[in-house]
């Protein structure tokens, strides 16, 4: 997420991550070169390198970058600037957009179902973010303490790796009122049973259900790999000290972890405020709008009424929204600095 | 590590204290605990998927909680695979009505391979101007296409389906393909930082050895490049496979939709009140296959490549 120019190459930094990866170069790929002679040459040319070999790399550089510099601009550039153009626009598809001024937003303050769309989704955020944080992170430290078997750690990621339309296919297959096996049971035991997507309060909380169930392994994996930075000296000098596990935990680890948790809280704040396809698989906004989501609201608004400029200030909003929140929470937690250095 | 560290135990009078104690603790008992609680979460949908596609689904509704199969049939994937007959289909309550699937295999086949082998390939490219090679205005230019990460998709999904509409190329695999294939931050990002981190001197050596620039970004940059690029090539992959909103927007014709979509219609466009779960879940297997392969052929790669993107 944070992104820092690096230094020149010329004094080489070690891979971001050599102490958590084991995707390492493969010295193998060598060429056969004379190392010792082509050093000593390299030494006395270096001096006069940079200038020379900046007017040769030039037009190189030029080709080579063509492809992600038309794709920024073309695809990147170009549609943010006209989505934020669109935004103050009437523009219905098949008839130019015509400039409206303010009228959108005007329209979207006095918009009920905006709000209510904002405080599903705010709804949506906070109980992804709490129980999804909370359990990946406990999965993570219990992980790192008794096993090292990376057999586990493959089998929690697999969620992550089929789509969002299958997850939530099983899940309302699984959820199902009637036939469902997750329903069923719940009736044998409490005897009640559950609308799960049907009732107006259940709807989200099943949705961040489902959502959390997909992504906490690739996030127990992401705070595993924080984990793994950590020196065991320095738990060992805790225990010396007489700390408990629970005592560790809270003094030790949490602190420590404080950078990667920050970022699994943020990736999972962007991905939450964009939920979207396991919303239109299964209760597509309903019901009666209960789990109408932001970007559910801005696809109908779109495709299904066709309002395309209303939609795009829909979608304005909803960055400026991503912005503020990442960046609050990015300096709140001063998430460059670990503890550790 | 515990034991030998901690003061006042090393006089203990068991032979093995270590090994006693490592597994008859409490905590780890608790711990182990939650771990299976935690794999049987994980894994038990994946289970019911296979239970209920081997199911015949009429009579699903007699049995729903038998953790086997009920009435036992490869009935659903052969609907799914477009093999059983209307009379069979509806026999077993399916809808009778054809998905074709293999065909909708080939084009999130197509989809993704065609968008990964482009993505990588550039983002290589781009990768070593960013890193290797010494311009004027480098950093500038990098530090603006990264700007990218910033922008959320939902902004630019919309406008971008306006533009590729004007281009024609809606239903197309041009226009599903196309906008992720030329640029994506996160990829461009990942090599880049990996490139900045080869060591000079092979480099330099070439160069007095009279290569240039493009012939030592294919014959020593590339090669010893291959371990991320191919972790970034199966997470680039996996995405594709599993995209839904952009392929939603731009395609509506079975000709260039993806698997992903094909699901979510197939779902809607049971005709019965009581949808063909059977079917569904077979499908849904069979769509999920390719990444189960995946998962099973680099397994490792893939949970080692968690920790290398995630600590960017």
């Amino acid at each position: 997420m944070v992104v820092t120019s690096q230094g020149e190459p010329k004094t080489p930094t070690p891979p971001p991550s050599a102490a958590v990866t084991t995707t390492a170069t493969a010295p193998g790929s060598t060429p056969r070169i004379r190392k010792t002679r082509s050093a000593r040459r390299a030494s006395r040319y270096a001096p006069t390198r940079s200038a020379a070999a900046r007017r040769r790399d030039l037009p190189v550089a030029l080709l080579l970058i063509i492809p992600s510099v038309v794709g920024f601009a073309v695809f990147y550039a170009y549609p943010t600037l006209r989505g934020i153009y669109l935004s103050f626009t009437d523009f219905h598809v098949l008839t130019p957009p015509h400039w409206v001024g303010l009228a959108n937003f005007h329209q979207m303050f006095g918009d009920d179902v905006f709000w209510h769309s904002l405080l599903v989704t705010v709804y949506f955020v906070i109980l992804a973010v709490v129980f999804g944080t909370l359990a990946s992170l406990v999965t993570a430290v219990v992980l790192h303490r008794v096993t090292k078997s990376s057999a586990l750690r493959g089998v929690i990621l697999l969620p992550f790796l089929i789509s969002n339309v299958i997850a939530a296919l099983v899940w309302q297959w699984m959820l199902d009122p009637s036939l469902g096996v997750v329903s069923l049971v719940l009736q044998h035991l409490t005897g009640h049973s559950i609308l799960f997507f049907g009732s107006s309060a259940w709807a989200i909380p099943s949705l961040a259900a489902i959502s959390i169930w997909k992504w906490m392994g690739y996030y127990s994996l992401l705070i595993f790999a924080g984990l793994q930075t950590i020196p065991s000296t320095i738990y060992e000098a805790g225990r010396v000290d007489g700390a408990g596990e629970v005592q560790m935990f809270r003094r030790l680890t949490v602190p420590l972890l404080r950078p990667i948790l920050v970022m699994v809280v943020v990736l999972t704040v962007i991905n939450s405020f964009q939920v979207f396809d396991i919303v239109q698989v299964t209760t597509q906004g309903g019901p009666a709008n209960a789990s109408n989501v932001l970007q559910m609201y801005i696809y109908s608004k779109a495709f299904r009424q066709f309002d395309f400029g209303y939609a795009a200030t829909l979608s304005l909003a909803l960055f400026a929204l991503l912005i503020t929140v990442t960046f609050t929470q990015l300096r709140l937690a001063r998430a460059n600095e670990s503890d550790l250095s | 590590m515990a034991v030998t560290l901690a003061p006042g135990r090393a006089a203990t009078a068991r032979p093995r204290p270590r090994k006693n104690r490592r597994s008859l603790s409490p905590g780890r008992i608790v711990a182990w605990t939650y771990l299976g609680i935690v794999v049987l979460i994980t894994l038990f949908p994946f289970y019911w998927i296979l239970r209920t596609a081997l199911s015949n689904n009429y009579k699903l509704s007699t049995h729903p909680s038998s953790p086997l199969p009920v009435g036992f049939t490869w009935g659903a994937f052969e609907r799914v695979l477009g093999i059983a007959s209307t009379a069979d289909a509806q026999a077993q309550g399916g809808s009778g009505a054809a998905i074709n699937i293999a065909l909708y295999l080939r084009n999130s086949l197509i989809y993704a391979s065609v968008q990964t082998v482009l993505i990588v390939l550039f983002a290589s490219a781009g990768a070593y101007a960013f890193s290797r090679l010494h311009w004027r205005g480098r950093n500038l230019v990098f530090n603006i296409l990264i700007t990218a990460l910033m922008v959320p998709s939902v902004f630019t999904l919309l406008p971008n389906f306006v533009f590729v509409k004007d281009l024609g190329l809606t239903n197309t695999f041009a226009g599903l393909i196309l906008p992720g294939a030329l640029f994506q931050a996160f990829t461009l990002f990942f090599l880049r930082q990996f490139m900045l981190g080869l060591s000079n001197e092979v480099e330099e050596a070439a160069i007095l050895d009279g290569a240039g620039p493009l012939r030592i970004f294919f014959r020593i940059v590339l090669p010893m490049s291959s371990a991320p690029i191919a972790t970034v090539s199966l997470l680039m992959f996996v995405n594709a496979w599993n995209d839904y909103f952009w392929p939603l927007l731009i395609t509506n014709s079975q000709d260039v939709e993806p698997l992903t979509l094909a699901l979510g219609v197939f779902k809607q466009s049971s005709p019965q009140a009581a949808p063909d779960w059977a079917g569904l879940m077979a499908a849904a297997l069979v769509a999920a296959l390719p990444m189960l392969l995946l998962f099973v052929a680099f397994g490792k790669r893939i949970v080692n490549s968690i920790g290398f993107s995630g600590l960017k």
